[in-house]
């Protein structure tokens, strides 16, 4: 199969996704299982890797602003830009792409090797609108609070590695933080999550969704999925920020 | 009753079913068999809507399933029960989740209600006090248990199974087989199973079809198979010596 016929599938597949549920009280017992599969259970590694990599950026930032004429304040400044701007909604999203890439894929790849798919459209559901349009919903939903707590925990690792390492004071900090901070740049940002989001669920569902074989072809379904949705991710990165702020 | 007309599938180049014809009668247990690549899979699939005919017709009680409304389809999906091969049960929710699955989806009765159908069902297959185990908690002949009472749960008026004795024990598979017999005899359902097992064959086998490379080479009932001298059949079912000597005693008890 060519790359022009698996667009032309995951474009039937969304057309199947977004039918209204066949039964709203089971949808939304989805829904509230997948906030907390794909959502809730994403908070402790996206805390863990903001924090770090805000700390990293504000020590590289501070090791290479060195000269006697760049005020402190920069440091905080341009760590600021560099986490709300790129490192939250994108490098976390590839992250998720990672974690919750691969789980979608397996849990849907499984289910259609085991033949519960099946049983799922035996019985008459709509097995796509079934299994895919709550992770849609749960990660579209739930991707931009989770980005916008790794942005803040980002920039307090920053603050933090500033104050412990002595490369910079926590005045001089804050004061990079409030130099020229402009809203559009956090909605900017969650509309790249919102996007990325998208991404993160529908891509390894369809690799889920359309596998075949057994468990050897679902575990290459899983990888060709993390790979495709991060390939993804980085175009609709560049022709967002294109579209955004040029 | 279900009725074939010269059913026919394929999948490219490759045909599968070359025009299949043959009725199924409400109360009757219909068993599918034939070698591993006959067709037999794809007929059930294509009896239940999972493959769509390249020709021939399918019809449920005089109505053709490819002319059915949306919402006759609907209905007719609920008028179905299915066991397959490996069970599908949905391995994240529990053996009473799986099996109120159909009733919480289709109709809008209380919880309670829905439970007393559930625990109904769960007694008729022999499984009482499994409700809250997962799946993998069971045992092979548990979890087709439930993947029966999941498929009687909406009270069917078609059930098919695939392979529903593979991977059982003799005896867990005669429990199974009596278990499919009886209720098909009580609900009056029409019942479609394929299978490779010989002893299902002997067993509960009303009606027989033998297919053999996507044509149906045989059907008639179990005793019919003793006396038939059509070679594939005999071929197929006597390859064994056990089966040999079970067919050479009839014979010679009943000349």
């Amino acid at each position: 199969m060519n790359y022009i016929e698996h667009v032309g599938k995951y474009f039937i597949m969304l057309k199947e996704v977004f039918k209204r549920p066949q039964k709203g009280k089971v949808f939304y017992e989805a829904l509230f299982r997948e906030i907390e599969e794909l959502g809730l259970k994403s908070l402790g590694i996206i805390m863990f890797i903001s924090f770090f990599i805000g700390g990293v950026i504000a020590l590289q930032t501070a090791l290479n602003l060195d000269g006697a004429f760049i005020p402190k304040s920069l440091i905080g400044f341009a760590a600021k830009r560099s986490i709300i701007l790129e490192f939250a909604p994108t490098f976390c999203s590839i992250i998720l792409a990672g974690k919750v890439g691969s789980y979608i894929t397996s849990s849907i790849g499984t289910m259609k090797v085991t033949e519960q798919i099946d049983a799922l459209d035996v019985m008459g559901i709509n097995s796509l609108n079934y299994l895919v349009l709550p992770k849609v919903i749960a990660t579209v939903f739930f991707y931009p609070f989770l980005i916008i707590l790794g942005m803040c925990i980002g920039i307090f690792g920053g603050w933090l590695a500033g104050v412990f390492s002595g490369l910079f004071s926590g005045v001089d900090y804050i004061e990079g933080l409030r130099t020229d901070f402009k809203p559009f740049f956090v909605v900017y940002a969650v509309i790249k999550t919102l996007v990325f989001a998208f991404l993160i669920s529908t891509v390894p569902s369809y690799h889920g969704y359309y596998v075949k074989g057994g468990s050897i072809a679902v575990g290459k379904a899983s990888t060709q999925a993390v790979v495709w949705t991060t390939i993804l991710i980085v175009i609709a990165n560049y022709l967002l920020t294109q579209m955004l702020l040029t | 009753m279900i009725e074939v007309k010269d059913l026919r599938k394929g999948f490219g180049d490759v045909q599968v079913l070359k025009g299949i014809s043959t009725t199924f009668h409400a109360g009757k247990t219909n068993l599918i068999i034939g070698q591993s690549g006959a067709g037999k899979t794809v007929f059930l699939k294509s009896l239940i809507g999972l493959h769509k005919p390249e020709g021939g017709s399918i019809s449920f009680d005089g109505k053709i399933n490819t002319e059915f409304s949306i919402e006759q389809k609907r209905q007719w999906r609920q008028e179905i029960g299915m066991v397959f091969q490996g069970s599908a049960l949905f391995d994240s929710q529990t053996v009473e989740e799986n099996v109120m699955f159909p009733l919480k989806m289709f109709t809008e009765q209380s919880y309670q209600t829905m439970l007393e159908r559930v625990n109904f069902v769960l007694n008729r297959v022999n499984l009482e006090d499994s409700n809250d185990k997962l799946p993998a908690e069971l045992s092979g002949g548990m979890q087709k248990r439930v993947a029966i009472a999941r498929a009687i749960v909406m009270k069917p008026k078609y059930l098919f199974c695939d392979e529903p004795n593979s991977g059982l024990d003799p005896q867990t598979a005669t429990v199974i087989d009596n278990l499919i017999q009886e209720i098909t005899d009580e609900y009056q359902i029409t019942t479609v199973i394929n299978t490779h097992d010989m002893n299902s064959v002997m067993e509960i086998g009303e009606k027989i079809i033998f297919l053999k490379d996507g044509r149906k080479e045989w059907e008639g009932s179990s005793e019919d198979m003793f006396k038939t001298d059509n070679e594939a059949v005999v071929d197929f079912v006597y390859s064994s010596n056990l089966f040999k000597k079970v067919r050479e005693a009839y014979l010679n008890e009943t000349k």
